[in-house]
């Protein structure tokens, strides 16, 4: 085991939970991603690869087989995630089952994700970002623009949603979400 | 002074007294009051002070439209200039000053202006400034500019929270009148998505301002039963307080919703105001109609107003302008304020119609075909004579006049893209033509249906048509039989004869003004506003355009709808900078990134520097280091002489993966990739479609279908939508995937002739980084510290034998934290980007400066490196006769002679001797640094035919800061030009 101890994309040494008002807004950490795009004409052979992890979803959805989950990315791309603690290679794992069928990305650290939860959430992201947000459904998850960032929003419950950003942006993410939370609290 | 003017019933809570303060004078009014009605109660009828005259002015509206009382609310940081007092909601403790005045609102020095009112005509500036000519900066333009403006910003920081927000939509309602209400009631049953937005914060339109809207109900009995059932359905928004200002591209609207303006201050954390972008699928304007004037001699007076204003202070706010007040207008509308004025007890001495055949008015006498041809009072109305049909004058005392020209439909968002509208004859006012937004429709007075009636049904009617456009089904609503009265209407603008007529009450444009326009040929309407900037003040000429265009067309003899309009532009009413802003003020501009060494940088007491958005520390300085150049020639040397660390991660990373990734990045360098050997890096570079350079990195192989390319840091995003374009677009059938991981890896380089022992404590024994193992340009996938990830390549920007090793981003802390501590040993150094660009320029190394968007591969000394046996992006226009001549620019080492002297950047390279001008100029300064191995200025340029000239003398020029220095021409690679070291 290596000695070096990891920081929280805002920097601490334990993810930072805030509430505010009927909301709480969770920096997760204990997130695996690992990006797989097909290669050319391949879509279906990497949907096989992976059918025993975790089915690959269609345009703007996600899926959840637990341990693992995926959204939608792009254009065949997807996203696959599992927990961090018991699945730190990820990316690995995933381009041992998919082979030459997909591009493999370990994408971990290339994000922050923060979980908004609460009976408020659609107000709360009405001021935060243009996605439709009161018609997405549990399970949905789309690309849109927050706080000048481009973000993966996904709908993990009803009244709960992650928000993906770029790691190097935490601060200015956490900041834009507590405003909002304070906002509409 | 007591509520004198206030009358009784309203709808506003007199068990609910508001105290506020105007000019400094204690008043009282109530919950549900405007600061204009409250004004009004309290007897005050000179509110503000006219934009060129400075003639005194009083209300002429009850709306938005509101072109006279504009005063200036609250204090210090949370002062509002130019705020209607007719929208203004008054609250406990609101404190109002007037504005454009001086000392007083009722002694204004400036209202001199009004005497010389013959010479300060339209245009008058376009003639009298024209000489001489050397004034105008000097003088007239400073003193123009001082005169103008009308309320002041303190320029303290506002202290409040502005939000920004979007919603969507089936069915935008603009405007909560009977026709928004009848179609929200419509689509809000149907189960649609509904937004009902209104710019007041009571919902009911003119039904909270007409008495007799319904035949057998009062209007605000109405207008809460269909709140109750609106406000119970959870498909309907509700949203007062909000004024939808603009229309744009697919449905999409702009509004601000006043969340606290309200109150004396918002709540802790809230927004004052939300900027709403409003994405609807259907949108119903239901803005209603805007009253407008009649020009006659000075009806600018305080106290002279709108009828349909007088009769909303009258019904909703219980108050009037006077107790005695003259009804004056063409149409039947201006009767209805009669009679409610009576009905509420308040004199109508005369109503004045200019209709011959104007009908009987009970309680009153009503002079048919008079006209107003005189008013007196000098802070406000006192007297006003009418010319009787007869000819005969008459005076008639009064505090007071309500006008009528008629009704204008509100369109202004129907024409938002470019729509022109169209006339309605038998109301003789423009309407909304088919021409309008897509996804848009009109209904009620908007639409020209000015009854109430018309307008309950017709927004039922467009809303289930709205509706059934997005298959769904909706039913016309039971609604109440309401008034239904014809527009009875005689087309009237101005009195003839007046000397002084006001058209545009704010900006001070009179008939005569007009006149003069068109005597000077001014005729069009897009030139006849500009010459009498008409229609130009904060109130966009909602009361005022009307009438002047209508005396245009009468001069012209052209009809009105000939004469067309101006075009219409949002925003509808003026929106704060702090709603455009939202909470992307300060610091919150843009985003900050920050590098995983971030923490640490701070605790070392680094100075940072923004690049783009992030933060890199540019440099550390140490105790006793009194000047930045003492901590980066540190940092230099000690990384020179022993090892150094630099966080590097903000360059850019993207992933290529894919059978055809050699291919593609072939086709992207300029350079050849397909051969490089896997576990190998190669610089490259890119240039643009012109075959200019444009960025430069490397790309490192891990696999036969692998490569991480790296770019700039300023350019990783430009470099990464370039590759995207290219492989979807350019491409598509490459087998090839791209995604980028500049933030997903932490990066730091290792430099210095120390760097390979300081990176052996650190990269697990298994892993040989000797020089023979992993010589230059090698890459590896190895782990560190007992087994972590991590990717260790051998390539150098300074120059020295050198690393870049990354590991995943949430262990870059920790990882800078262990090599400063293996590193102790070898007293290694943390250097900041000032070091790294020292080392660069003294390695020759290109960077920004030089890849400055004018320069090719040749100028760069890299001609060569464009493969002539590939294609790539760049490379057919990279071989133009115009870049490839023999004098063009080559990259070079600049020296001073006299090396004490500053090399400056930005300076222009001339000959020895001879002229200092462009048409000798033989090259320029990018990039200046102080090297302290070589204890001297250094530079790096661009010089004609550089590469023949190495040793030459030539004259570094920067004419505008009087800089003349002798340089020599030098190769740029002040260090270790064989490349020795790195290789070591």
């Amino acid at each position: 085991m290596h000695n070096l101890k990891p920081i929280t994309p805002l920097g601490g040494a334990t993810p930072r939970v805030d509430t505010i008002g009927a909301m709480t807004i969770t920096e997760v950490v204990d997130c695996a991603m690992a990006s797989v795009a097909a290669r050319n004409d391949q879509r279906d052979a990497v949907k096989s690869a992976l059918a025993g992890k975790i089915s690959l979803p269609e345009v703007g959805l996600s899926t959840m087989e637990a341990p693992y989950s995926a959204f939608w990315m792009g254009m065949d791309q997807w996203m696959i995630t599992a927990p961090h603690e018991s699945h730190e290679l990820l990316a690995q794992e995933v381009k041992a089952d998919v082979g030459d069928t997909a591009s493999v990305v370990e994408q971990t650290d290339a994000w922050c994700r923060f979980d908004v939860a609460g009976q408020d959430l659609c107000d709360m992201f009405e001021r935060l970002c243009n996605a439709p947000v009161r018609s997405m459904a549990a399970g949905a998850a789309l690309r849109g623009t927050l706080e000048h960032l481009g973000v993966f929003l996904w709908r993990l419950e009803d009244t709960t949603m992650a928000v993906i950003a770029p790691r190097s942006s935490a601060g200015s993410l956490h900041h834009a979400l507590i405003g909002a939370a304070k906002s509409i609290a | 002074m007591s509520q004198s003017n206030r009358l009784k019933g309203g709808l506003i809570q007199t068990d609910k007294p508001l105290n506020f303060t105007f000019d400094g004078k204690s008043f009282q009014g109530f919950q549900g009051d405007t600061l204009a009605s409250a004004l009004m109660a309290n007897g005050v009828r000179l509110m503000g002070r006219s934009f060129k005259y400075h003639r005194p002015r009083g209300l002429l509206t009850s709306g938005s439209e509101e072109p006279n009382a504009l005063m200036e609310l609250r204090s210090g940081g949370r002062q509002e200039p130019n705020t209607r007092a007719t929208v203004a909601e008054l609250y406990d403790g609101l404190s109002a000053q007037s504005q454009n005045r001086w000392p007083s609102l009722e002694r204004d020095m400036m209202a001199i202006n009004d005497r010389f009112s013959t010479f300060l005509t339209a245009g008058f500036y376009y003639k009298t400034f024209m000489w001489p000519k050397a004034f105008w900066e000097k003088l007239y333009e400073p003193i123009i500019r001082k005169a103008a403006g009308l309320g002041s910003l303190t320029g303290e920081d506002d202290p409040d929270l502005y939000d920004k927000g979007f919603l969507h939509c089936d069915l935008l309602i603009i405007g909560a009148g009977p026709t928004g209400l009848s179609a929200a009631l419509t689509a809000g049953r149907a189960g649609a998505q509904v937004i009902l937005a209104d710019e007041d914060f009571e919902l009911g339109g003119r039904l909270l301002a007409d008495a007799n809207a319904f035949e057998s109900r009062s209007g605000s009995d109405w207008i809460s039963e269909v709140l109750g059932e609106l406000n119970a359905l959870p498909n309907v928004r509700i949203m007062p307080r909000t004024t939808v200002f603009g229309s744009y591209d697919h449905g999409i609207y702009g509004a601000v919703e006043r969340n606290a303006d309200h109150l004396a201050t918002p709540q802790a954390d809230k927004p004052r105001q939300t900027l709403w972008r409003i994405y609807s699928k259907r949108a119903l304007v239901a803005t209603g109609a805007i009253e407008r004037p009649i020009a006659f001699e000075n009806n600018d007076r305080p106290g002279i107003m709108l009828a349909g204003a007088v009769r909303a202070f009258a019904n909703r706010w219980a108050a009037t302008p006077a107790h005695s007040v003259v009804v004056f207008g063409n149409n039947g509308d201006a009767h209805a304020t009669a009679r409610d004025l009576m009905a509420k007890g308040v004199n109508v001495p005369a109503i004045i119609d200019v209709r011959s055949d104007a009908p009987d008015c009970a309680g009153t006498e009503v002079l048919a075909g008079a006209q107003i041809v005189e008013t007196k009072g000098r802070l406000g109305v006192t007297s006003i004579t009418v010319r009787l049909a007869n000819g005969q004058h008459r005076e008639i005392a009064c505090g007071s006049v309500a006008m009528s020209g008629g009704w204008n439909p509100n369109l202004g968002l129907t024409c938002h893209q470019r729509g022109r509208p169209s006339w309605k004859e038998d109301i003789h006012a423009f309407v909304p033509s088919s021409d309008l937004p897509v996804g848009q429709s009109v209904a009620g007075a908007a639409a020209g249906d000015l009854s109430t009636h018309q307008a309950l049904m017709g927004g039922a009617t467009k809303a289930v048509e709205a509706l059934n456009a997005l298959g769904v089904t909706a039913t016309m609503p039971d609604l109440p039989e309401a008034e239904d009265r014809p527009v009875a209407i005689t087309p009237f603008w101005h009195v003839k004869g007046a000397k002084r007529a006001w058209l545009d009450y704010q900006n001070d444009v009179t008939v005569k003004d007009v006149k003069l326009a068109h005597q000077e040929n001014f005729t069009s309407v897009e030139h006849l506003k500009r010459y009498t900037t008409l229609g130009m003040a904060t109130d966009q000429g909602k009361t005022s355009n009307l009438g002047a265009l209508a005396v245009m067309a009468e001069l012209t003899g052209k009809p009105i709808p000939e004469t067309g309009t101006t075009i219409f532009r949002p925003p509808y009413t003026p929106v704060a900078m702090g709603a455009l802003g939202g909470r992307a003020v300060g610091k919150d501009f843009h985003p900050t990134r920050l590098t995983p060494s971030h923490t640490w940088s701070e605790e070392q007491g680094a100075v940072f520097v923004e690049v783009g958005n992030w933060l890199r520390a540019q440099w550390f300085p140490k105790a006793g280091e009194t000047h930045w150049r003492q901590s980066v020639d540190r940092e230099v040397l000690q990384t020179r002489n022993s090892v150094g660390i630099c966080d590097v991660t903000t360059l850019g990373k993207i992933d290529v993966q894919g059978a055809d990734a050699a291919q593609f990045l072939n086709n992207i360098y300029a350079n050849a990739f397909a051969k490089l050997p896997v576990g190998k890096v190669r610089y490259g570079l890119m240039l643009r479609e012109d075959g200019v350079a444009y960025d430069d990195g490397t790309a490192a192989r891990f696999a036969d279908d692998h490569y991480v390319v790296t770019t700039t840091t300023a350019n990783a995003v430009l470099v990464y939508r370039n590759m995207e374009f290219a492989r979807q677009c350019l491409w598509p059938d490459l087998d090839v995937q791209l995604i980028s991981t500049t933030e997903a890896w932490a990066q730091y380089a290792v430099a210095g002739p120390n760097s390979r022992k300081l990176l052996q404590k650190i990269v697990d024994p298994e892993f040989d980084i000797s020089n023979e193992a992993f010589p230059f340009m090698g890459c590896a996938e190895i782990t560190v510290c007992g087994g972590l990830r991590a990717r260790l390549f051998r390539i150098s920007f300074s120059g020295e034998l050198a690393y870049e090793i990354a590991v995943p981003t949430r262990y870059g802390d920790a990882l800078m934290r262990e090599m400063m501590k293996a590193g102790e040993e070898f007293d290694v150094v943390p250097y900041g980007t000032e070091a790294l660009g020292v080392m660069r320029i003294e390695k020759g190394h290109a960077a920004g400066n030089e890849l400055n968007g004018t320069t090719s591969a040749l100028n760069l000394g890299m001609g060569r490196m464009v493969s002539k046996k590939k294609d790539c992006i760049g490379n057919v226009l990279s071989e133009r006769d115009g870049m490839n001549t023999e004098d063009a620019y080559r990259l070079v080492g600049i020296k001073p002679v006299d090396s004490s002297a500053t090399v400056p950047a930005g300076g222009h390279l001339m000959s020895a001797t001879g002229p200092v001008d462009a048409a000798h100029d033989q090259g320029y300064v990018t990039s200046t640094a102080y090297s302290p191995i070589l204890e001297s200025s250094i530079g790096l340029g661009f010089v004609k035919n550089g590469a023949e000239r190495m040793g030459e003398k030539l004259r570094l020029v920067n004419p505008l800061e009087g800089q003349n220095i002798m340089v020599e021409i030098v190769s740029a690679h002040f260090v270790d030009p064989d490349g020795e070291k790195l290789r070591a």
